[in-house]
């Protein structure tokens, strides 16, 4: 079997694990912001709550956490989900456990800038708002951004373990090429495609963290 | 009417007392130098007087607002946080370390409050800010990042910074500390060629000899209290031991 006959047969997969990347990217990234400001609240109640859940989401397999989110609700509720619940199940699965490494990021960052700027801020009349989105974030961002590319590498890889729910992404249908084919060349290609794809994502940070190196 | 009134401020921190009893006032344009040994409170004055720290005990006037005073249990009471702001709007502080945002240019460091916090035009704003950093000598650093300048050159535009907003009075917590010789020099100058903009200044510092040539009155703290105050003729030519002995080790250089 022709290895660009391979391609075109794991490109459906390929197109579902970008689509897996891109919700995910696109949904936990400004979820862990907000789960951040709830682990470094100062209601107790609130932040024991959102340290369980990180915790949760930080101890347990993503794999298992799939499984819940997808079986959970027949098994727990008794709610029928049809067949196109499975991507969904990914979606929320992936958006939920990301959200909670953003927010332990996003926390490393926030308490990492110096108590002057806060002042600063606060004696020029800032609001707590225009604080944290004029001058803090800026710089949290920048502070953040090489452990945030580690993490958005990690899920090009993890993106794989959809395939326990049986979400036909790329592992998937590599995995599914390879035993009607006796083949092993699924399994390069899809181990090609990963790399490929993280080459971009490592490109396109490195570009992120060149342009905000406008200051030190 | 005084811009600044503080009465029998109090304030501590793990059972010491950093500050006991001070009270003291500033006029309108008046320049007011607090001088004093490390440890005395000067800092922690200046914290309250800014509301970057609370005090235990005392009241706090900005042009005769209530800011600040007494409850019933004796201890300080801060006023609603609406009324803190628009009190807040009267006065400006120039910190030791500058904490200019390292993220935006020199002119958007001093835009940004009058834009964002005071909404006022762009245009108008960055009018003034080009005339501000005309009087700092930084004219040809408005599009630089403050890591690209000097610790003088930051101070400056920290200063510039503040005086953006027009505040009534503007606190200097020992705006020099972090500069070398050459660099303080600039930096005081700057300063002294402020008190033409009538601008009531409480300054923090070290620097023995500004403090006598610029301010109005002098206050010699040690310990928490208000040791000795008057005009710089009389602090320094004081008759009171602890004064004499602080400074004393500047004699040579006065």
């Amino acid at each position: 079997m022709a290895f660009t006959k391979i391609l075109t047969q794991l490109a459906g997969g390929m197109w579902v694990s970008i689509q897996i990347f891109l919700v995910t990217l696109i949904f936990s990234l400004p979820l862990g912001l907000l789960v951040s400001f709830g682990r470094m609240s100062k209601n107790r109640v609130i932040e024991a709550i959102v340290k369980f859940y990180i915790s949760v989401m930080r101890g347990t397999p993503l794999m298992l956490q799939l499984m819940v989110v997808y079986f959970g609700p027949y098994y727990l509720f008794g709610v029928k989900v049809g067949n196109g619940y499975r991507l969904w199940a990914a979606f929320i699965g992936f958006v939920i456990n990301y959200a909670a490494y953003f927010a332990e990021i996003y926390r490393s960052g926030i308490q990492s800038m110096p108590a002057g700027q806060y002042e600063a801020a606060k004696l020029l009349g800032y609001s707590k708002n225009q604080t944290f989105f004029r001058i803090i974030f800026p710089q949290v961002v920048k502070r953040i951004l090489p452990s945030v590319t580690n993490e958005v590498i990690t899920l090009v890889k993890d993106t794989s373990l959809a395939f326990t729910i049986s979400v036909l992404e790329m592992f998937a249908v590599a995995k599914a090429l390879a035993s009607s084919q006796t083949s092993l060349i699924p399994f390069v290609a899809a181990g090609l495609f990963y790399y490929v794809f993280n080459l971009v994502v490592a490109m396109l940070m490195e570009y992120i963290e060149k342009r905000m190196n406008y200051y030190q | 009417m005084h811009v600044l009134e503080m009465n029998h401020v109090e304030k501590s921190f793990n059972e010491q007392n950093v500050l006991r009893d001070i009270s003291l006032s500033v006029k309108e344009g008046e320049i007011l130098s607090v001088i004093g040994p490390s440890g005395s409170g000067k800092s922690t004055l200046l914290r309250c007087a800014t509301m970057l720290e609370q005090m235990d005990k005392g009241e706090l006037f900005y042009l005769g607002e209530k800011a600040a005073w007494n409850g019933n249990d004796g201890t300080t009471v801060y006023a609603k946080k609406e009324k803190l702001k628009e009190i807040q709007k009267n006065y400006g502080l120039v910190f030791q370390n500058f904490n200019l945002f390292p993220h935006m240019t020199v002119l958007n460091n001093i835009i940004d409050a009058p834009i964002h916090v005071q909404k006022r035009s762009r245009e108008d704003a960055v009018k003034e800010a080009k005339e501000l950093l005309q009087k700092m000598g930084l004219a040809d650093k408005a599009d630089a990042y403050p890591c690209q300048l000097s610790g003088g050159q930051c101070q400056r535009v920290a200063i510039a910074r503040a005086l953006a907003l027009n505040p009534k009075i503007l606190f200097f917590d020992e705006p020099t500390s972090a500069l070398d010789p050459e660099l303080t020099g600039e930096v005081l100058k700057v300063i002294k060629s402020l008190a033409d903009l009538h601008i009531a200044m409480v300054i923090v510092t070290h620097e023995m000899a500004f403090a006598r040539d610029i301010s109005d009155r002098v206050i010699f703290m040690a310990e928490g209290v208000i040791v000795e105050e008057g005009t710089p003729d009389e602090v320094f030519a004081s008759n009171n031991v602890r004064t004499q002995n602080f400074l004393g080790r500047y004699g040579d250089i006065l």
